[in-house]
């Protein structure tokens, strides 16, 4: 499926906001945003990142395209058929410069969740797309169009369209400008906070496949972040469940929706609404809402609205732990969490 | 079952400086009593517009044209409808928020940020039953567990007596100016909190007692929206009209307004129009389902058929256009775009779009006829699998 | 390329027809038009009689008594007889002198200082906000003191002041429009693509940024000329006989009332130049006015 080169690693990856308050505006408290995430992400696989809001999915998006600096932590990009020291590069604190003139930072690119805010709504098509290939390219105005037509063909819209706005176009035509212009200057990893959130649902099939035909015809790696776990459960060959600001489970695509370890993910995968009559579980509904990230609660982050929740649970925060081969968990249940739900809630998973 | 809601042939346009958005193309449909009506559609269909303007809300510089909006009040007999586009603006103002009641996609600009969320659903209370307050309060004064003087008790009786008749007459304005006797509606007050107590704790919060007390920036986005809705049923209406209620919620929150609307439905206490984009929420709650495309009604039938034996082709593509848990295979999309509402295509408007279309969908628009059953379609070619 | 087809025309199109399609943008370039024919015609309009400097008023006589127009004064003449026509029609150029130097200079300054305070934020945005600050701090009429009696009686020297004065509420202005567009997807879109900062702010925040500066811009253009004429009003600006609205206003100050018997005596010394300036302001106005519902956002379309 993907072979077993890496071309990213999250180690301890933290990101902290500071809270102003007071007369002073001093730093009263911290967002924990991100707080100590490590992932492998090997070459040619789909990560789908799923979880709720504000649990920290864009943050990490944003972080890996080095749009804010980390506060602690490595992300260490692996080059492509590079086997001397050079290979792999710390970009956790680059400057922006540095991480032009290195040439990773074409490798790196994203596309946004609103296609509406995401491109510039006073520049035509052609210079939207344009843009990158100026940074990274040095054709003549004649061969620049050639490939902004050439761009746009691939992601299904025309040479027509190249003298627009982009309030021109419908929502699902602005999202193929912006995968245009994020392929533009043949990156390597792509990634895609909630790509196709803002799209109807009919287009948004459009766009996932248009993602997969441009990987598979790239070679490309994405970072899928979404909240939508069907939509993940297409596109992606492995998948990250994050709760506030922590990787709780992780796993292959089939293994977690067949077999899932953490209560969270149950409670996840049981509040799909399934269109049809297809066979569901037996809904678990969690009481409450996310704690507040300000000061997120002690042991298990999940333990407030856990419904296994207990003793160690509140004093203890379990460690990610490899529970079956490439299946990763972080509950004191371990692999007995599957007997839990099926005694509480006669889930035959 | 009869019809609470009927509506017919409503036509709806915009007059925008880019030209007519005819946002609703006569649009028919009718919701059962007591059963919960899903429409969907994507984004710009109709369906929020179709919401307005059975409440009358529509925004500047839109307009109905034509069509009915009927009301049943009297279900069970069956006699006794409104037109409520005839009705006058007073009428409707007393008809909002009290026979039909509608919850928006944002639970935040529903509710005060200063006022408890007893107070809030409370005041609902007072606001559209005061009088069946008032008959609870005589009729508590006549089972004597209070015992106040038989002085007191007389006034208590005539008091209430009266704002059982009218509560918002004169004569209770006035009354609730002069010092000391403002506060002659405390016992009503007291009961509307304790009907809140009871409605709050029906919708599944855990605690009633404790959650009134508290104000909206204390709670969940899921208890906001389900405090919404109790406001919403407060005043006990014929129907409900949830706008993508649950679309801006997170998968766990919006799992836990999904199972309210369930215990809505299964206790019968109101009909409910749904509105929403997302197919799955349709499938888990509704009875009945209308399909918009364009600002037509494509298909409604009953939930199962819609998603086991679609007609329309639009229904059949949206369907394979969404991922399914079993997915393997690709997705398969719908060509093109949502067509733009100013320049809608001729005929079919969704024939630029449709694998089966014929030759006559250019011209002519297929009317919503019964296929079978009580499954209607609107298209020229159905037939075809 | 079939110029109709340019987007870019088209685009400019539909704004001149949005801007148009409000009655105040007519009212408003009317009346500019009007003054910039006037400007333009003057020397055909009023033929200067001095050669050297056309905008000193000629003046027959010293007599400090105006007189009503007659056949060779159209609008009669002011105190020292100088003619109320010639000093109205080249005081026409030297108001758009004024107004668009002084809002030009700023515009570029002020839009430019706000920019880049508001896009790099932190320690950058604080100095220059302070430096803002130190600046709104100075009374108006101070400031204007100090540079007229360092640097002499003059218009060049009260287009200084207006300047230093007008930049900073533009600053102000653009730093809080850069800051809401700072943060919006396409500028982080062109981060991640790698574009500099420089780029970053002249092909994104600025078209972006720009358009409510521009808007008080041109109302200012207007209100400058009010500021200059009440400098010269009170002795700070144009020397005596120099064709400015404001200094002929000034030259007026002992007629605004008649004698007694007949207080509107001498209308003319008053109504000709100070309408100028009433019309002048009105036009800019309307203007920005038109201008600031064709630019807002919500107004346009989706
Ligand atoms: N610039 C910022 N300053 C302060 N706090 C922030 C900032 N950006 C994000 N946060 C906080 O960090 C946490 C994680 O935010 P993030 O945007 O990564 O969430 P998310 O998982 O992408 O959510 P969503 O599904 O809503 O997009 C949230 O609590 C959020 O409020
Ligand atoms: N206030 C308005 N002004 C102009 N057009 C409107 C307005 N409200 C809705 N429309 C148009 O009416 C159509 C239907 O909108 P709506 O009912 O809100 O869609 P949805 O199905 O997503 O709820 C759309 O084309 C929309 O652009
Ligand atoms: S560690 Fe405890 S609280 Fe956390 S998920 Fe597992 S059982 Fe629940
Ligand atoms: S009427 Fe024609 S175009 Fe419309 S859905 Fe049916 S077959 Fe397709
Ligand atoms: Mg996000
Ligand atoms: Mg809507």
């Amino acid at each position: 499926m993907y072979s077993q080169n890496k071309i990213l690693e999250l180690r301890n990856l933290k990101k902290y906001y500071p809270v102003y308050g007071g007369v002073l505006r001093r730093v009263k408290n911290h967002v924990k945003a991100l707080d100590g995430i490590d992932l492998d992400i090997y070459r040619g696989e789909c990560v789908g990142v799923v979880g709720e809001s504000g649990c920290g999915k864009t943050t990490a998006s944003k972080a890996i395209v080095r749009l804010h600096t980390p506060t602690a932590g490595r992300i260490l990009f692996h080059r492509n058929g590079r086997d001397d020291g050079e290979s792999i590069t710390d970009i956790s604190r680059l400057k922006r410069g540095a991480l032009k003139r290195k040439g990773i930072r074409e490798k790196l690119q994203m596309v946004f969740q609103d296609p509406s805010t995401s491109l510039n709504p006073r520049m035509l098509v052609k210079h939207i797309i344009t843009e990158p290939l100026r940074e990274y390219t040095d054709l003549s105005s004649r061969e620049m169009e050639n490939r902004v037509v050439e761009l746009l063909n691939m992601v299904g819209l025309s040479k027509t369209h190249l003298m627009r706005y982009p309030h021109e176009f419908s929502g699902g035509q602005r999202q193929r400008i912006a995968v245009a212009r994020a392929i533009a200057s043949h990156p390597e990893f792509l990634v895609l906070d909630e790509p196709t959130s803002a799209l109807d649902v009919s287009v948004q099939a459009q766009i996932l496949n248009l993602l997969l035909s441009l990987r598979d015809k790239f070679n490309l790696t994405y970072l899928f972040v979404t909240h939508h776990l069907l939509v993940v459960k297409y596109i992606s060959t492995r998948i990250v469940v994050m709760y506030l600001g922590k990787i709780v489970e992780m796993s292959g695509t089939k293994d977690l929706f067949a077999t899932p370890f953490h209560p969270y993910t149950f409670a996840l995968l049981s509040g799909i609404p399934i269109p049809g009559s297809e066979q569901r579980m037996k809904r678990i509904v969690l009481s409450g809402d996310v704690p507040n990230p300000l000061n997120p609660p002690r042991g298990c982050r999940f333990h407030t609205r856990c419904p296994f929740a207990f003793k160690q649970c509140g004093d203890e925060e379990p460690g990610l732990e490899e529970i079956a081969p490439g299946h990763f968990s972080a509950c004191h249940l371990k692999s007995r969490s599957r007997q839990k739900v099926r005694d509480k809630f006669g889930n035959g998973m | 079952m009869g019809n609470i809601l009927e509506i017919k042939n409503l036509v709806v346009n915009f007059y925008t400086y880019e030209g007519v958005v005819k946002a609703l193309n006569d649009v028919s449909f009718s919701v059962d009593h007591g059963s919960t009506f899903g429409l969907v559609g994507e984004s710009g269909c109709g369906k929020s517009v179709t919401a307005r303007a059975i409440m009358r809300i529509i925004q500047e510089p839109g307009r109905i044209e034509s069509g009915q909006v009927i009301l049943y009040p009297e279900t069970v007999d069956g006699n006794g409808s409104v037109d409520l586009l005839k009705q006058s603006e007073a009428y409707m103002e007393d008809l909002r928020g009290n026979q039909i009641s509608m919850i928006f996609q944002e639970p935040n600009a529903a509710l005060n940020p200063i006022m408890s969320i007893g107070d809030q659903v409370a005041e609902s209370f007072l606001f559209h039953q005061k009088q069946i307050l008032c008959e609870t309060i005589l009729s508590e004064l006549s089972d004597g567990q209070h015992r106040p003087s038989k002085a007191v008790l007389m006034c208590l009786k005539t008091i209430y007596g009266k704002a059982a008749d009218d509560g918002d007459s004169f004569f209770f304005k006035l009354l609730g100016s002069v010092p000391f006797l403002r506060n002659w509606d405390r016992r009503l007050k007291s009961v509307a909190i304790r009907r809140a107590v009871s409605l709050i704790g029906k919708l599944g919060i855990p605690q009633p007692e404790r959650i009134v007390n508290l104000y909206p920036h204390n709670l969940s986005g899921g208890m906001k929206q389900r405090i919404v809705i109790a406001i919403g049923l407060a005043s006990n209406p014929l129907l409900l009209i949830a706008d993508e209620a649950t679309s801006n919620l997170d998968v766990t929150i919006q799992a836990q307004i999904l199972e309210l609307l369930k215990i809505l439905k299964k206790d019968g206490i109101s009909s409910i129009l749904l509105i929403t984009h997302d197919l799955g929420v349709v499938a888990e709650t509704c009875d009945r389902v209308g399909v918009m495309y364009a600002g037509n009604i494509c298909e409604i039938a009953d939930v199962r058929e819609v998603f086991e034996a679609p007609l329309h082709p639009y229904t059949r593509a949206l369907l394979k256009s969404v991922p399914k848990i079993n997915q393997d295979d690709r997705l398969a999309s719908i060509p093109g775009n949502v067509p733009n509402l100013v320049n809608p295509p001729s005929g079919c408007r969704f024939h630029p779009r449709c694998m089966a279309a014929l030759p006559i969908c250019r011209h002519e628009a297929p009317a919503l006829v019964n296929a079978h059953g009580r499954h209607l379609v609107a298209c020229h070619n159905s037939s075809v699998a | 390329m079939n110029l109709s087809r340019n987007p870019r025309i088209r685009e400019f199109k539909f704004t001149l027809s949005r801007i148009f399609s409000n009655p105040s943008a007519i009212i408003g370039s009317l009346l500019l038009l009007f003054f910039v024919t006037v400007a333009v015609l003057a020397p055909v309009i009023a033929p200067p009689k001095n050669h050297r400097n056309p905008y000193i008023i000629p003046h027959k006589g010293y007599s400090s008594v105006p007189k009503p127009p007659n056949k060779e004064n159209i609008f009669g003449t002011t105190a020292g007889q100088y003619d109320i026509f010639y000093g109205a029609v080249w005081g026409t150029r030297t108001a758009f002198r004024i107004g668009i130097i002084v809002v030009a200079i700023a515009f570029v300054l002020g839009a430019g200082m706000g920019t880049v305070a508001g896009y790099y934020g932190g320690a950058v945005d604080e100095t220059i906000m302070r430096v803002v600050d130190v600046f709104f701090a100075i009374p108006f009429l101070v400031l204007t003191m100090a540079i007229v009696v360092a640097f002499g009686r003059g218009l060049d020297n009260i287009i200084v002041a207006l300047t230093l004065v007008v930049w900073r509420r533009y600053a102000r202005v653009m730093r809080a429009g850069v800051l809401t567009v700072r943060d919006q997807e396409y500028v982080q879109a062109a981060k991640t693509i790698g574009v500099s900062d420089t780029k970053i702010m002249l092909r994104h925040i600025l078209p972006n940024a720009v358009f409510p500066v521009m808007v008080i811009a041109f109302m200012d253009v207007g209100s400058m000329v009010i500021t200059a004429a009440f400098l010269s009003f009170v002795g700070l600006g144009a020397a005596r006989g120099y064709a400015d609205w404001g200094q002929m206003v000034a030259l007026a100050r002992n007629y605004i009332v008649g004698p007694a018997d007949d207080p509107l005596r001498y209308w003319y010394t008053i109504v000709f130049p100070g309408g100028c300036i009433i019309l002048f302001v009105l036009a800019w106005n309307l203007f920005g006015d038109a201008l600031r519902d064709a630019f807002d956002p919500k107004m346009r379309r989706r």
